[in-house]
């Protein structure tokens, strides 16, 4: 028996070739915005595996240090240290920023760390690590540095001496890692008219300025000037210890926020990216929608150009099944093209976009399923139309 | 079913609408066609040709009568058929004013579709198909599609494509409308030829007083009733 969908297809596949390339472009759009959002979830989760800790103590009663701003004392970790079953634990600070690169400026997430210690950046592209205590720094591919460009962060440059990959904020902002210490100088320090402003206040207050406490004065200056506060403790548990205790004795104990990997994803992509997840699937949906009324109309024209034809084809003996499925692998293969030129689309403009996409194998099988599905559903208004044909109207009148 | 028997009819009616507003579009209608003959069915606009037509192609039911064909029982006064879809397959052949040739598939595959449809093997169908379109001296175009036929080539290819199933009967429904006298004539001798050729009854409905000599028998139908005349039966060369 003759394939009259592939047929007519064939017979004007101009037509046809150039409808599936217009509904693929925007399956392509589809699958991106799915993209989007796989890649956000992937860059927490790689934030998170590259930070190389197994907890996160922030301060108490805050989501931090992703989600919420977190302020502890630089000091806190040494007591975490004692306790039972730590093998590391290290200060990081973390500011988001735009940094001066040449006449622009790029939105990055300074990272300050502990050489040797989690928080570090897990791998190296290009160069080395930091060796020096100040004024170096490992950059993500994505700020656009090179090794040797100097950097600009507040009132100091730093040499770029090494390159990382994939390590960006839930925001998709790259990282860029330098000292703690600079770090918290860069974060907390405040610039000179400020400190002489406070100064003067300071000296203005008699409850701080007393005559008869030589000293007072410069202690709490001294205390107000600097600020040895991080943003959060990374640790790493000791072999044959649980996350879990360990976070319940640091609850317990240190009275700070302790969480453990399984809750800190929780925070980034049930919380931190929930919004931005949400207002994806809207976009998903309505695209989906929008996919499945354009097949729809598309499929319900071709049909109602080939009336005659269906007529015809009813009077002379054709199954009303033949003409249906006519119609239905008309639209799978509409369909199919436009699933194939999505996918190409998607993964040709995916890696152009400022965020990373993930187009995962499984979106893509899912992506088929519900494209084949919508059109399926889409050719149901052009069957009925053709079922309704009356083979009659091929006579006569 | 017995192709030495033809079209039979007797008594066949057809009302549209209920009450007042009934309209009686056939009156007891009777009308016979032996296999190999050619007649006219004849008659000014709303006489009722088409609605018989469409009775005797099995797309509309009659109100009432009897219709055989080929010797078969196909009607009388309610369907004997359970599947009319098999039937206007197998046992009626069309040809329409317009060819209506399926425009995404070409000549052979145009004629060739109607047994391929009854369950014939492709090869056969398609041997079926030259076989009629070089009895219609169309075969040079068997690969061509519709679009690139003559209006006179592509009422040819209809014309194969109504015999394909080889049914006792064929309707045309002014099948020389849209032809000038010359090829008008052409297609009528085409069908006076294959209905001997293949012992077919065929019925043309037309309004065409060019081709109204050439048929030996004429039914004229008016106001839904239909008296037989004889026709002037032109020898057509």
């Amino acid at each position: 028996m003759i394939n009259l969908a592939g047929r007519d297809i064939l017979h004007s596949w101009s037509k046809f070739v150039l409808t599936g390339l217009g509904l693929g472009l925007l399956i392509g759009v589809t699958f991106t915005m799915a993209g989007v959002y796989r890649g956000m979830v992937d860059d927490a989760k790689v934030m998170l595996n590259n930070s190389g800790a197994d907890l996160w103590v922030v301060q108490k009663d805050t989501l931090g240090p992703y989600a919420e701003s977190s302020s502890i004392p630089d000091d806190i970790y040494r007591g975490i240290l004692g306790m039972r079953g730590m093998a590391q634990a290290a200060n990081v600070s973390y500011l988001t920023m735009q940094v001066r690169k040449g006449d622009t400026d790029v939105r990055a997430m300074v990272v300050g760390f502990e050489p040797g210690q989690p928080g570090e950046p897990s791998y190296l592209v290009a160069g080395r690590r930091i060796t020096r205590s100040h004024y170096e720094a490992v950059a993500d591919l994505k700020t656009g540095f090179a090794v040797g460009d100097r950097i600009r962060i507040r009132r100091h440059e730093y040499a770029v001496v090494g390159l990382t990959r994939r390590m960006v904020s839930s925001g998709g902002d790259p990282m860029i890692f330098i000292p703690l210490k600079d770090a918290q100088e860069a974060q907390f320090l405040k610039d000179n008219d400020a400190i002489v402003n406070q100064r003067a206040r300071i000296a203005a207050n008699p409850a701080l300025n007393r005559p008869g406490v030589p000293g007072l004065l410069e202690a709490i200056n001294a205390s107000q000037t600097s600020n040895r506060n991080v943003n959060a403790v990374l640790v790493r548990v000791a072999d044959g210890h649980s996350p879990e205790t360990v976070a319940q004795d640091i609850r317990r104990w240190k009275h700070l926020q302790a969480f453990i990997r399984a809750q800190m994803e929780d925070i980034l992509i049930a919380k931190l990216i929930a919004t931005a997840a949400r207002q994806i699937a809207m976009f998903l949906v309505i695209l989906t929608i929008v996919s499945a009324a354009i097949v729809a109309f598309i499929i319900y024209t071709m049909t109602l150009g080939k009336i005659r034809e269906i007529a015809v084809l009813k009077l002379i003996g054709t199954h009303n099944r033949t003409i249906a499925g006519m119609i239905l692998q008309q639209a799978l293969g509409l369909g199919l093209i436009g699933f194939a030129v999505g996918k190409i689309a998607a993964t040709i403009w995916g890696p152009f976009f400022p965020r990373y996409i993930l187009l995962e194998p499984g979106d893509a099988v899912r992506g088929f399923v519900i494209v084949m599905v919508v059109c399926t559903l889409a050719s149901t208004l052009a069957i009925r139309a053709a079922l309704k044909v009356d083979p009659a109207t091929a006579i006569g009148g | 079913m017995n192709k030495e028997i033809g079209i039979h009819i007797e008594g066949l009616s057809k009302r549209y609408g209920e009450g007042a507003t009934a309209v009686d579009a056939l009156k007891e209608v009777n009308m016979s066609v032996a296999p190999g003959e050619v007649v006219g069915l004849i008659g000014p606009s709303g006489s009722g040709k088409t609605t018989l037509l469409k009775c005797l192609g099995a797309v509309i039911e009659p109100t009432q009568g009897r219709m055989t064909l080929g010797g078969d029982v196909i009607y009388d006064n309610g369907w004997r058929i359970s599947d009319l879809r098999v039937l206007r397959r197998d046992s009626i052949g069309f040809i329409f004013q317009a060819p209506y040739l399926i425009p995404f598939l070409d000549v052979t595959d145009n004629v060739a579709l109607l047994p391929m449809l009854a369950g014939r093997p492709n090869g056969e169908a398609r041997a079926r198909s030259l076989e009629l379109l070089q009895a219609l001296d169309v075969a040079h175009r068997a690969s061509a599609q519709p679009s690139e036929l003559s209006g006179g080539e592509q009422q040819r290819v209809s014309i194969a494509r109504a015999l394909a199933n080889k049914p006792p009967v064929i309707l045309a429904d002014e099948p020389t409308a849209p032809l000038d006298s010359e090829r008008a004539l052409a297609v009528m001798r085409i069908l006076n030829q294959m209905a001997t050729q293949y012992h077919t009854a065929i019925i043309v409905v037309t309004h065409d007083e060019k081709i109204i000599p050439t048929f030996k028998r004429i039914y004229h139908i008016r106001d839904g009733r239909t008296f037989e005349e004889a026709g002037e039966g032109r020898a057509l060369q």
